[in-house]
């Protein structure tokens, strides 16, 4: 159909092309004839219509203009023209084309992740109908919390379970750790724990065999599970599913009822599940445990705003006839006011959100930025380009186009550049944004997020394309339209004599790039150095070495009593591993996820403390000297008396002394009730310096040490975590698994490496000064790129005025110093502006840096020096060449 | 006349022609125009036939070719209905526009 458009198009473009000239024709022998009839010569008549009429090309060209249909067909005859104008330049039109792909896609891989993370609605039916339920504002670490999602306890979801109104259905869910395989070889596999209406709300059909049910609900064992699509293929090789299909889960044999299909990943972004299976109703739920995330779907015509308010008003029985025994009065009282609310969550819940929302958006920033630079090459490109083009734009003009055509026609031809573009950095922005997923995993776990292309990314690409071509295209296209004919032609094949403006234009774009560069590197220096500062940080511990492990023996059907003799024995037996240094029992690995807090009272002061139960070489194994008094001993049990040590942090925080003298020694601190830890009084008998507890960023907190012996009975389990120090972790995690699984073939055992562990806390720190620094990076090389190119310009346009100063006897030297003057301006103007526009934008970055603040002078300093050598390096090679200049050639060539 | 700025002007003149002569070609509409305006007005010959040919696209006239009285063949434009209509619309603008600056200059 097109086809027949176009053909017809230009049948009827000659038709009247014919038409037209025909008619002028016989216009101009009309006037011919008339001049005759009034006497003048045949010869003269002719002459005089002619220049009474013009040029009949212009007329033509003018009724084309006037024709509507001809319209669309000289936009095509412009597109035609400008791609043999692009073949005919092959090196710029792959140069710009590059160009505009790296930065479009770059721009697109950023958004991408973005809209992945923070944009994109579940793979649900209606997801706008979904709200997530909280409790409104923060609990104040109420409870012990399971994970960032666990906002509900058993028997609070039991409630919300029972009332409600708002929505025609609720649901519970949490991610749990599952263990597949036999005990022995048994590995970490991503459980779902879901209650049953969980997938029938959301809407999901089964891809195979059926999904969990409310009647599965029955029993506390895992016996029923539906697998993830991914799982199935993967891990079951995408058998049929059979009411005879199983699979081994930590020893037992549970059924596979069916399979999800391959979009749902659950309702966290960013998390995936392999196997989910139905939660049940346990007779005594713990009370304090916030184990669930609860969702549900609103009925019709209920709103957000209409949902919390209903449960606003629930809320206070809801809470009364939920709060857990075991706290103070004052904590049950804050229990009591909490208040639910129904928030949206159409595109789920992600712990990244909070975690990379504003480093995206920063990355995002400055990846435009780099496109910005990018577009003022091309810019620069373009306009060298145009000023070659002066003559054929003159004579077009002097054939008739108008100024209107002709900016139209440079449009066409930067608008193909961006279009081309774009479409080479969409292809390339999918490699790149899955490989920044891959860069945000670590050893331990992986972000699992679906970055494809939809209609957002889609509408994000062409828009930064549209507005490159605007940025890249005006400048060239408006100063080639703008020419005066009647000079281009005149000034010969260069064109170019109104030049000292365009000079100036270009200078212009040279100084912002510089200025713009200069703000990409200051900005990457200062994450590569708040990311240096963070990796070299003394935590006050010692860091290489060290692992440690997990170790469950709820399956030894070991006797309760003999817990605490069998945890001794297994300590001592790590610590006999060949190549372990020393070993120690411990309820917390510093720096790794987890916390444990305990309310205190002293004399003094009323807060909480970090607690961690260790055992008597604890210290030792870390490295961490005691300051005063005495290490923990065999002698302090449960039935000694209740012993402690503290840091620097807890005394100044609780006894009001930053000293680390005898004084602390002998005081008694009050620790309040929680369920399964009575309120008790310890003495503090050890004093230690400060270490960092869980997070490198944050400051020194209270901490506090009780000996491993003395954890309440009410709180022990079958299971011990023992930190471990050794010369090489890597080896020593190897020979306690092998020991550990020849002894004790039932027991569960999971090890880490601590330093590593502290390195994947760094993750968000990792990807924004690896991403700044390459960004920084191709900001230098485009800044080089552009200098050069705008200084080899300059002297080619000076080449007759630097041929005249060398034949009269400038030196070399002189030659030189007159470029490297040239930019040197040009970059001190750019580290000035720069200066100012990096300050300015730094305040953003504040928060993301760790021990700088966004002003620091020595990383502008760096950033100042660092440009200073760019510009250098990119002035050399054009000044060396002005310098070679053999003046008799450059005169010769005028 | 000028290019553009009194473009209106110039379909005025030439519907207002086109009506008088009934049918004519290009050189005789600004023929005509220049003899009846005693030389003071004289259509850009470059002007005539963009304006032309976007009456013709508008259906203000229609063409046909046809052979004139010094049997030469010419593309003869005639008025429309729509074309007169749109004379009739534009007469009365112009001598409202003539008779505001009219009282503009007069005003002492």
């Amino acid at each position: 159909m097109a086809f027949f458009g176009r053909l017809l198009g230009l049948f009827r473009r000659s038709r009247l092309d014919r038409e037209i000239d025909a008619e002028l024709r016989e216009h101009m022998q009309m006037c011919v004839d008339d001049n005759v009839a009034n006497g003048m010569s045949r010869r003269q008549a002719e002459r005089a219509a002619r220049l009474q009429f013009g040029s009949p090309t212009v007329a033509r060209e003018r009724v084309h203009a006037e024709d509507a249909a001809l319209g669309l067909d000289s936009v095509f005859r412009d597109v035609r023209y400008a791609l043999r104008g692009l073949k005919n330049s092959p090196g710029f039109a792959i140069v710009a084309i590059l160009t505009l792909a790296l930065g479009i896609g770059a721009n697109t891989a950023i958004f991408q992740l973005l809209d992945a993370v923070q944009m994109r609605s579940l793979p649900i039916s209606k997801p706008d109908e979904l709200s997530e339920l909280r409790i409104a504002g923060d609990t104040g670490g109420f409870g012990t919390v399971d994970s960032s999602y666990s906002h509900f306890t058993v028997p609070m979801w039991q409630e919300i379970r029972r009332h409600h109104d708002p929505f025609s259905g609720v649901f519970a869910w949490r991610a749990n750790g599952m263990l597949l395989g036999e005990l022995s070889e048994a590995h970490q596999i991503q459980g779902l724990e879901v209650s049953g209406e969980f997938f029938n709300v959301l809407g999901i059909a089964p891809w195979l065999g059926r999904l969990i049910e409310p009647q599965d609900e029955s029993s506390c064992e895992i016996t029923k599970v539906v697998a993830s699509y991914g799982f199935w293929k993967s891990e079951m090789g995408g058998i049929p599913i059979t009411p005879n299909t199983t699979l081994a889960v930590a020893g037992k044999t549970v059924q596979v009822l069916g399979v999800a299909p391959p979009s749902f990943f659950g309702t966290a972004v960013g998390d995936h599940f392999d196997l989910a299976y139905p939660t049940c109703t346990p007779p005594n739920p713990r009370r304090e445990a916030f184990v669930f995330s609860v969702m549900g779907r609103l009925k019709p015509g209920w709103s957000q705003a209409r949902a919390s308010a209903y449960l606003a008003a629930l809320s206070p029985g809801l809470f009364e006839s939920t709060a857990p025994t075991g706290y103070s009065s004052n904590e049950i009282k804050r229990f009591k006011s909490f208040q639910l609310e129904a928030t949206e969550a159409s595109s789920g819940v992600s712990y990244l959100r909070q975690e990379y929302n504003s480093s995206l958006r920063l990355l995002l920033a400055i990846s435009g930025l780099v496109l910005l630079i990018a577009c003022a090459n091309l810019a620069n490109l373009m306009l060298a380009r145009a000023s070659v083009r002066q003559r054929e734009i003159a004579i077009r003009m002097a054939l008739g186009a108008s100024r209107g055509r002709l900016l139209r026609q440079m449009f066409i031809e930067s608008g193909l550049l961006a279009l081309c573009g774009a479409g080479v950095g969409v292809a390339l922005a999918q490699p790149l944004s899955r490989l920044l997923v891959a860069s945000l995993g670590t050893s331990q776990s992986s972000i699992h997020l679906d970055v494809g292309t939809d209609w957002r990314v889609l509408l994000f690409a062409s828009g930064v394309a549209v507005v490159t071509c605007i940025v890249f295209g005006t400048l060239p296209a408006l100063r080639s339209a703008g020419a005066d004919p009647m000079t281009s032609m005149k000034s010969g094949e260069r064109g170019t004599t109104g030049g000292r403006e365009c000079f100036s234009v270009q200078r212009l774009m040279v100084v912002i790039q510089i200025a713009v560069s200069m703000v990409l590197l200051v900005g990457a220096l200062l994450f590569v150095r708040s990311y240096r500062k963070l990796v070299t940080l003394d935590p006050g511990m010692r860091e290489s070495g060290i692992s440690y492990g997990f170790f469950g023996f709820g399956s030894m059907k070991i006797k309760p009593e003999n817990d605490a003799v069998f945890k001794d024995r297994l300590v001592e037996e790590v610590r006999g591993v060949p190549g372990v240094e020393n070993a120690a029992a411990t309820t917390h690995i510093p720096l790794s996820q987890g916390t444990w807090s305990h309310g205190v009272h002293t004399d003094s002061a009323d807060g909480s403390s970090r607690f961690s139960y260790v055992g008597s070489t604890y210290f030792a194994t870390m490295g961490i000297p005691l300051l005063t008094g005495r290490n923990f001993t065999n002698h302090d049990t449960n039935d000694s008396a209740l012993v402690v040590i503290v840091n620097q942090a807890f005394l100044k925080r609780f006894l009001g002394t930053a000293q680390t003298g005898g004084k602390a020694i002998g005081q008694m601190i009050r620790v309040l009730p929680e369920p399964g830890y009575p309120e008790r009084v310890y003495q503090i008998v050890g004093t230690i310096p400060d270490t960092k507890y869980n997070d490198l960023r944050l400051e020194m907190e209270p901490q506090a040490y009780v000996p491993i012996e003395q954890l309440p009975v009410t709180a022990q389990g079958q299971g011990i975590g023992i930190i471990v120090a050794s010369g090489d972790s890597a080896a020593t995690m190897d020979a306690i698994r092998r020991t550990m699984q020849a002894k004790y073939p039932q027991m569960v055992v999971q090890l880490f490496d601590f330093e590593q562990g502290i390195r994947d806390g760094l993750v968000r720190e990792r990807m924004l000064a690896m991403l700044s620094g390459i960004f920084g990076v191709l900001a230098a090389v485009l800044v080089v790129v552009g200098l050069y190119g705008v200084l080899s310009y300059l002297l080619a346009q000076r080449r007759n005025e630097i041929g005249i100063r060398i034949a009269l006897g400038a030196r070399r030297g002189q030659v030189v110093r007159l470029v490297l003057r040239d930019s040197m301006g040009m970059l001190l103007a750019g580290v000035a502006l720069g200066t100012a526009l990096a300050l300015a934008a730094g305040r953003g970055a504040g928060a993301l840096l760790f021990g700088l603040k966004a002003w620091d002078p020595v990383t502008l300093g760096y950033g100042a020096v660092l440009l200073a050598v760019v510009a250098l390096l990119a002035s050399w090679i054009p000044a060396y060449r002005a310098s070679r200049l053999d003046p008799v050639d450059a005169l010769r060539t005028e | 006349m000028a290019k553009n700025d009194l473009q209106g002007a110039l379909d005025l003149l030439i519907l207002k022609t086109l009506s008088q002569l009934g049918s004519m070609h290009g050189y005789g509409i600004v023929t005509h125009i220049r003899r009846v305006s005693d030389e003071l007005l004289i259509v850009e010959d470059g002007s005539l036939y963009p304006a032309l040919h976007r009456m013709e696209q508008n259906g203000w006239v229609r063409a046909s070719w046809a052979v004139t009285e010094y049997s030469r063949k010419a593309k003869f434009y005639a008025l429309t209905a729509a074309g007169k209509k749109q004379l009739a619309e534009r007469e009365k603008n112009w001598q409202d526009v003539a008779k505001g600056v009219e009282a503009i200059l007069r005003f002492a």
